[in-house]
């Protein structure tokens, strides 16, 4: 329960910097998926006559796999043990078992 | 292949996965986790989310539309790479807040409404009709289409029967499955293992179909993609509404299908594996989807055109002779089916249990909440739920005649629980959103979505008249079904998750700024919107003081079970440094018991069970304001102080115990010492009249007899005392020998028995044995074990004041110990005494003179003590309880 009143310095130490950033990149992912697999929208394959579940198909695993990469080296860095000092308060315990 | 083996090889699975479950489960009962809780595992179970619809369905959706199938796994797979920003906070406030289902978030968010908590079972539970109707169809489906007719003329029944068979199974299964034993946990490890097992059995084999139709049927991806272009399927229609509409649906469901929130929340054991799950849980659906398009390509070009294409899976190898490949696959579909409605219906079951038989049986009959067998009715409830769940996907099977493309039937029950979605994603990001509003928006969603796609589902004239179909009720054109407002060009899907999700949002963001929070509701929103910034420190509902703890352990046994409920009492008790099982019913003791017990039948539940004991908790918005305008280094300070405070408030209870005991000793030890030279003198005197009046002689021989016989009596009296006297001092001093064997503990209880029935042997006594239980070898002294026994069955005969007394013997081995209860229906000891019963000379009663001076209980204790175990009195019991414990093997000490 402990909240400091403490102003959060204005800088940060390369760690919790770096820390920070990552946590940027994870909320930043769904976004970026959000555009990759609206894409296909904009080539609008309902007017056009050639030949394009193929093509279509094949850029929608590429852009799939790229996301699960990204997600996979996101979240390996998030959880890598590394304690920062900005304020993710310790997990609940769980009593009496 | 003939029918009856096929029935026989599924049966044989489905006996496999028992098996698992159960393996899984010893293995959790014994403490020994390990890979139970991995992030393999929590992954795999995830992939419920693949059910029939995407091992048979999802073939016939590509056959039909090209890539649209794949938003129904592009949407999950952006949530879960999204996962910091919902996913992490659901799973953190699902796991600090016991929470048990997706309807107990929801009412527990809002203040533990039990209204809301009733409004979101009854969606999930009509939502989910439709989509287990869909795994009925798709086992049916399959049946018909893999079983022949064996050589002897035994016919495969029709699709109806084989439905209801597979329906009543399902049932039994998961009734044998989820609610098997009589602990109301939620977390079932044996399921979770089972449903992993059946997540490999599916994807295995849909790519093992996959590969057959690439690498065996083509020649290879390059091969592959000539097909498909030379496909029916060639070129796809990308619409842009259904393709942005269906990613947010499915997107939206992976979060709010109640057994998705089982998998992902509930049975979440560690955060971190919502970590490794948002990369791996698309990537299985990435495999599961990588094939699909191919076998549907090869299933158009080689299947007659009157083929089902959602049997392609299925039909595709067994048109190519492949058998073994087809059982696979068949294998695979029964996997997604049964893994969906085991998993759905324990979800369901669990809210139907929690939040609409429980409020109901509280109302009706609240005094019985506190000592009734609640964990009977929880499961009894439970039991039932599952067959009607079941019951209900059949009907709407028969009702929508078992005909429609699978994924059409999935996606309504998209829809329809989508509907959760304003409510729980605004209840955990905005402390504004209020219960009228949760209310109000999901009754008017579930409304739309209910008139505009769920009962239209059933065809035209089924349940609405065709004519409302075409110029809306009453001829009101613009309330039309599939034309809301006049929107008539939308695809119908489509429109009704339009309406129904912007009419649903609406209505909640119009109710929450119009509304005012209650104070329950508004410590809950802030404890949700923000549960990384605190711990679980809330303010406080409970006052101190106000429920017995007697009471409240009794409650909880019933709803816990005993053995849990005594050591979280226990443990609480240390925890405030007093000895025994009752802790004193602190604020925070209360608000831990309380979400202790919401892990078991809801928040909302939970919290009405304990205001019959405690009385409304007591929080006002004063309390609340109070809390919040507390600056931050105020609360740190005074935070400081109470822990502090708390320190010396547990050192100073302890003194002022121990000096209570002291005192009571004190008084006690004078009571004794007049009461010992009272009994030493009483046989002293009589010893010296009659020695005197025998040495005077010139007596008649009988009367010399006689009197030598007094004396005798006497003297034996008195060394009886002195025995005990001397036993308990060599007991304390720990120099006793003890003669250690192998006993039988059965045998032990019958050798206490027969001896203690010398103790007032005219009262009649019922004695409650547990014989299967007691057959355990003890390795101890079991005369000192006996002699422990006697002196309680002895205590019970003299002292339980039942009309028809009853003594319950039970008996219960756990880790490397043995507890053996002696339990009486007498009135039990009363609490202020239960403290002294075991110091010497303690005697409760002056009116009976039972012959000992005090001292059988002090003396068990220190036989125990010397025997490694303890003996300690059970409080809440209905009687006088003692527990012994004793350890299974004894060994001698080295020293």
């Amino acid at each position: 329960m402990a909240r400091t009143p403490r102003t959060p310095p204005l800088f940060l130490r390369p760690a919790s910097y770096r820390q920070r950033r990552r946590r940027d990149a994870a909320r930043l992912l769904p976004v970026v998926g959000v555009f990759l697999i609206l894409l296909p929208v904009l080539w609008a394959p309902q007017d056009t006559f050639h030949r394009d579940t193929a093509p279509d198909g094949i850029y929608l695993f590429v852009a799939w796999a790229v996301l699960i990469g990204l997600a996979m080296l996101i979240s390996r860095s998030l959880t890598a043990p590394e304690d920062e000092d900005d304020g993710a308060a310790p997990v609940d315990q769980d009593f009496g078992r | 292949m003939p029918f009856n083996i096929l029935v026989l090889s599924c049966l044989a699975y489905v006996i496999f996965l028992f098996l698992v479950a159960w393996a899984a489960e010893r293995r959790a009962d014994r403490g020994r986790l390990g890979w139970l809780q991995s992030p393999l595992i929590y992954t795999l179970s995830l992939s419920i989310y693949c059910t029939a619809w995407t091992f048979y369905g999802a073939v016939g959706y590509a056959a039909r539309s090209g890539l649209e199938f794949l938003t129904i796994y592009l949407g999950p797979t952006i949530v879960f790479i999204g996962w910091w920003w919902i996913l992490r906070k659901l799973v953190r406030i699902g796991r600090q807040q016991r929470v048990t289902s997706i309807a107990d978030l929801i009412s527990s968010r809002f203040g533990k409404s039990n209204l809301l908590g009733v409004i979101v079972t009854i969606i999930a539970v009509v939502a989910a009709t439709p989509y287990i109707a869909l795994q009925l169809q798709s086992v049916t489906l399959s049946f018909s289409v893999f079983a022949s007719p064996t050589d002897d003329g035994f016919s495969p029944p029709g699709t109806e029967a084989t439905a209801i068979w597979v329906a009543g199974g399902l049932a039994l299964f998961t009734i044998l499955f989820g609610t098997r034993n009589l602990d109301a946990k939620e977390q079932h490890h044996g399921i979770v293992t089972a449903i992993a097992v059946e997540a490999v059995v599916k994807l295995v084999a849909l790519i093992a179909v996959g590969i057959f139709v690439v690498w065996v049927m083509a020649d290879g991806p390059a091969d592959m993609i000539a097909r498909i272009d030379a496909s029916d399927i060639a070129d796809w229609n990308l619409q842009p509404g259904r393709w942005a509409g269906l990613l947010f649906a499915a997107g939206a469901a992976v979060i709010c299908l109640p057994r998705m929130f089982q998998v992902m929340v509930v049975e979440n054991a560690d955060e971190r594996h919502l970590a490794t799950a948002s990369w791996a849980f698309p990537l299985y659906l990435f495999a599961m989807s990588l094939f699909i398009v191919p076998i549907a390509v090869m299933g158009l070009e080689r299947l007659p055109s009157n083929a089902n294409p959602d049997m392609f899976v299925l039909t595709l190898p067994l048109a190519e002779g492949q058998g073994t490949l087809a059982m696979l696959a068949f294998l695979g579909g029964f996997s997604s089916a049964t893994s969906m409605v085991i998993v759905e219906s324990i979800a369901l079951a669990t809210m139907v249990s929690n939040h609409i038989v429980m409020p109901v049986w509280l109302r009706l009959r609240p005094s019985r909440a506190v000592s009734g067998d609640v964990r009977r009715l929880v499961l009894l409830s439970r039991r039932i739920s599952i067959g009607v769940v079941l019951g209900l996907g059949y009907a709407y099977y028969r009702l929508s005649g078992g005909s429609t493309a699978l994924a059409a039937i999935g996606l309504i029950a998209f829809v329809g629980v989508a509907q959760f979605l304003p409510a729980m994603v605004f209840g955990i990001f905005w402390r504004g959103a209020t219960r009228i509003g949760a209310a109000l928006g999901m009754t008017v969603g579930f409304l739309v979505w209910a008139y505009t796609l769920f009962l239209p589902s059933f065809g035209p004239d089924a349940v609405i008249p065709a004519m409302v179909f075409a110029e809306g009720p009453f001829g009101i054109g613009w309330l039309r079904p599939r034309a809301l407002f006049g929107v008539a060009t939308m695809d119908p899907l489509l429109h009704a998750l339009f309406w129904s999700m912007t009419l649903n949002t609406v209505a909640f963001l119009t109710g929450s700024l119009l509304t005012f929070p209650g104070p329950v509701e508004r410590m809950q929103g802030a404890a949700f919107v923000r549960v990384f910034d605190t711990t679980s420190d809330s303010p406080r509902g409970w006052e101190r003081g106000l429920a017995e703890p007697e009471d409240l352990l009794v409650m909880s046994q019933r709803i816990m079970g005993d053995e849990d409920a005594l050591t979280f009492f226990e443990t609480e008790a240390k925890g405030q440094g007093k000895a025994g099982y009752l802790p004193d019913p602190t604020p925070d003791f209360m608000a831990r018991l309380e979400r202790r017990l919401a892990g078991s039948v809801g928040a909302a539940t939970a919290h009405a069970m304990m205001s019959q004991l405690a009385g409304r908790a007591t929080v006002t918005v004063e309390d609340l304001m109070a809390v919040a305008s507390e600056s931050a280094q105020i609360m740190e300070y005074s935070a400081r102080l109470e822990s502090q405070q708390e320190e010396l408030t547990r050192t100073a209870r302890a003194l002022r115990e121990a000096n209570e005991k002291l005192m009571q000793l004190s008084i006690q030890k004078d009571a004794f010492l007049s009461q010992i030279s009272h009994e030493l003198r009483t046989p002293m005197t009589s010893i010296r009249a009659f020695s005197e009046i025998l040495t005077e002689g010139d007596l008649p021989p009988e009367m010399v007899a006689n009197y030598g016989r007094i004396i005798q009596d006497e003297a034996k009296r008195l060394t009886r005392l002195l025995d005990d006297l001397l036993d308990l001092s060599v007991l304390e001093n720990g120099t006793v020998q003890l003669n250690l064997g192998l006993s039988n503990l059965s045998q032990m209880i019958d050798r206490a028995l027969a001896s203690a029935s010398h103790t007032k042997p005219e009262r009649s006594f019922t004695i409650d044995r547990d014989l299967p239980m007691e057959n355990i070898f003890i390795r101890t002294d079991a005369d000192r074990l006996v002699q422990v026994f006697i002196n309680l069955i002895s205590n019970a005969r003299k002292y339980c004041d039942a009309q028809y007394p009853e003594l319950r013997i039970s008996v219960r081995q756990k880790g490397g110990r043995v507890t053996i209860d002696f339990i009486d229906n007498g009135s039990g000891i009363p609490k202020e005494s239960q403290a002294l019963i075991f110091e010497k000379f303690a005697r409760l009663t002056d009116q009976t003179r039972a012959g000992g001076a005090g001292l059988g209980l002090a003396i068990c204790r220190e036989v125990m003590a010397n025997l490694g175990g303890t003996i300690t009195y059970l409080p809440g019991q209905g009687g006088a309880a003692f527990r012994v414990a004793v350890p299974l093997r004894l060994e001698r000490k080295a020293a």
